[in-house]
């Protein structure tokens, strides 16, 4: 019953959530920077470890793919575009992925 | 099928509104045989206290729809063979509607998302036909409708529809789309649409299309019903 | 769950973000190069009005679309009914207090 188009409403609603839940963290981060520059930069520091790595890779991939999951909802409700969804499902998907890959590879 | 020795392995939901469970069955395989036909079988030869709903048998009245292997489907024109997995068929009614009685689902809350979408003329008998021509942009997007026979199949396969049962769903939100084209509509259909229930609740997920027994487009509908209805908010047309 | 005022708030806090969220990938991309540290990331955002309107305007938009979303959610996951609207205000007014404190930090 369940088509490739309930993936990508599963992956923007997923994204979406982790993301608004991340939001308070990363504000209530950056805004140490003024309070204490020491402790923002001893938490900077931490960004070395591999397990931060991968916390930062799959920001900027839920980051990008709500980018482009939302892009294709747009043109889908106010272009009225009917045809191949799915493969613009699909390339959001890749674009994103290749998105996070390069901040990966430049991160390292 | 070669040979008449094969049977069927069928689960069917047993219960009403309060409980239920399903319960095995052993059938007969038959050549061209279709899901109706099982379900026929079962309560004619095994339990006649089995409760389901047909009339048509060929796909016209939209009253046979169940879930077949969790796939909500037209049991009339869905073939065994072509949904069979391992010998074995589920048959369930219709989700996201209340249960009466074994397969039957009551579509009394499906009917009810109707009501705002029952055509209002604008004219009488005594006034001129409107003149509509058949290659007429909105004519030919009133066709989108036309066709559905309120199976309920968009319905059933609607997570939209599960998470929110206020959500109007894609079956009430097409008929909605074709009023909206109907030039001889005389109520205001967008605003019916617009409430907290309405065509801004669907996520597009595309169970709708895909499901469709009818190969509509509800989907792309109630695209076109949130483009309508945002439209008129910045244009006030 | 969602009217139609909602959804038009939606999407055009998904349009204002549409060029803001390829800035910041963008930014994010250039920036974590040799590591971050707040010298670097003070030196590039103190004092300057384009960054503070910049992500001010970010901050407001992702305030107001993160709380429409999360509505969606608990609506949708969770079975809420009562109280959507003042959750939705809740989440959107503490994240944009938050959301401006850190601007303000940081510009």
């Amino acid at each position: 019953m369940r088509k490739p188009l309930w993936y990508a409403y599963l992956l923007h609603r997923v994204s979406g959530l982790l993301l608004v839940l991340f939001l308070p963290v990363h504000f209530w981060i950056l805004a140490l920077a003024m309070r204490d520059a020491d402790r923002l930069d001893a938490f900077l520091a931490l960004a070395d470890r591999p397990m931060v790595k991968a916390a930062e890779f799959g920001l900027v991939f839920l980051l990008a793919a709500h980018l482009f999951g939302g892009l294709r909802v747009l043109a889908l409700e106010f272009l009225s575009w009917t045809a191949s969804q799915k493969t613009l499902a699909a390339g959001s998907v890749a674009v994103s992925f290749a998105l996070a890959a390069l901040f990966l590879l430049r991160a390292i | 099928m070669s040979e008449a020795a094969q049977e069927l392995t069928v689960s069917v939901w047993r219960g009403d509104a309060r409980a239920g469970a399903f319960q095995g069955f052993r059938v007969p395989r038959f050549d061209s045989q279709t899901v109706l036909d099982v379900v026929s079988w079962i309560q004619q030869n095994a339990d006649p206290t089995l409760t389901y709903r047909f009339a048509c048998r060929v796909g016209m009245c939209g009253s046979c729809a169940m879930m077949v292997n969790g796939v909500p489907r037209w049991t009339c024109r869905t073939h065994v063979s072509k949904v069979v997995e391992a010998g074995a068929l589920t048959v369930a009614p219709l989700r996201n509607l209340p249960v009466i009685k074994d397969l039957a689902a009551d579509m009394d809350p499906f009917f009810e998302k109707w009501a705002g979408s029952v055509h209002e003329p604008s004219a009488s008998r005594d006034d001129e036909i409107a003149e509509i021509r058949p290659d007429d942009p909105k004519r030919a997007a009133a066709s989108s409708a036309i066709e559905c026979i309120n199976c309920a199949v968009c319905h059933a396969a609607c997570d939209t529809v599960a998470g929110n049962p206020d959500y109007l769903g894609p079956a009430a939100l097409t008929r909605a789309w074709t009023l909206f084209n109907d030039t001889r509509h005389g109520g205001d259909v967008l605003e019916v649409v617009s409430g907290a229930g309405g065509c801004h609740n669907c996520h597009s997920m595309a169970s709708c299309t895909a499901n469709c027994p009818n190969e509509l487009d509800p989907m792309s509908a109630i695209a076109g019903l949130k483009r309508a209805t945002v439209r008129r908010v910045f244009r006030r047309d | 769950m969602i009217n139609r005022p909602l959804f038009i708030i939606q999407r055009l806090s998904a349009l204002v973000m549409v060029p803001l969220v390829f800035g910041h990938l963008a930014l994010m991309i250039y920036a974590v190069q040799g590591g971050l540290s707040v010298d670097e990331i003070l030196g590039r955002t103190q004092g300057s009005w384009f960054w503070f309107c910049y992500y001010g305007v970010f901050v407001l938009a992702a305030s107001v679309h993160g709380a429409i979303g999360l509505r969606t959610i608990c609506g949708e996951w969770l079975g809420l009914r009562r109280g959507l609207d003042m959750l939705t205000w809740l989440v959107a007014a503490s994240l944009t207090c938050l959301g401006l404190w850190a601007v303000v930090a940081v510009t």
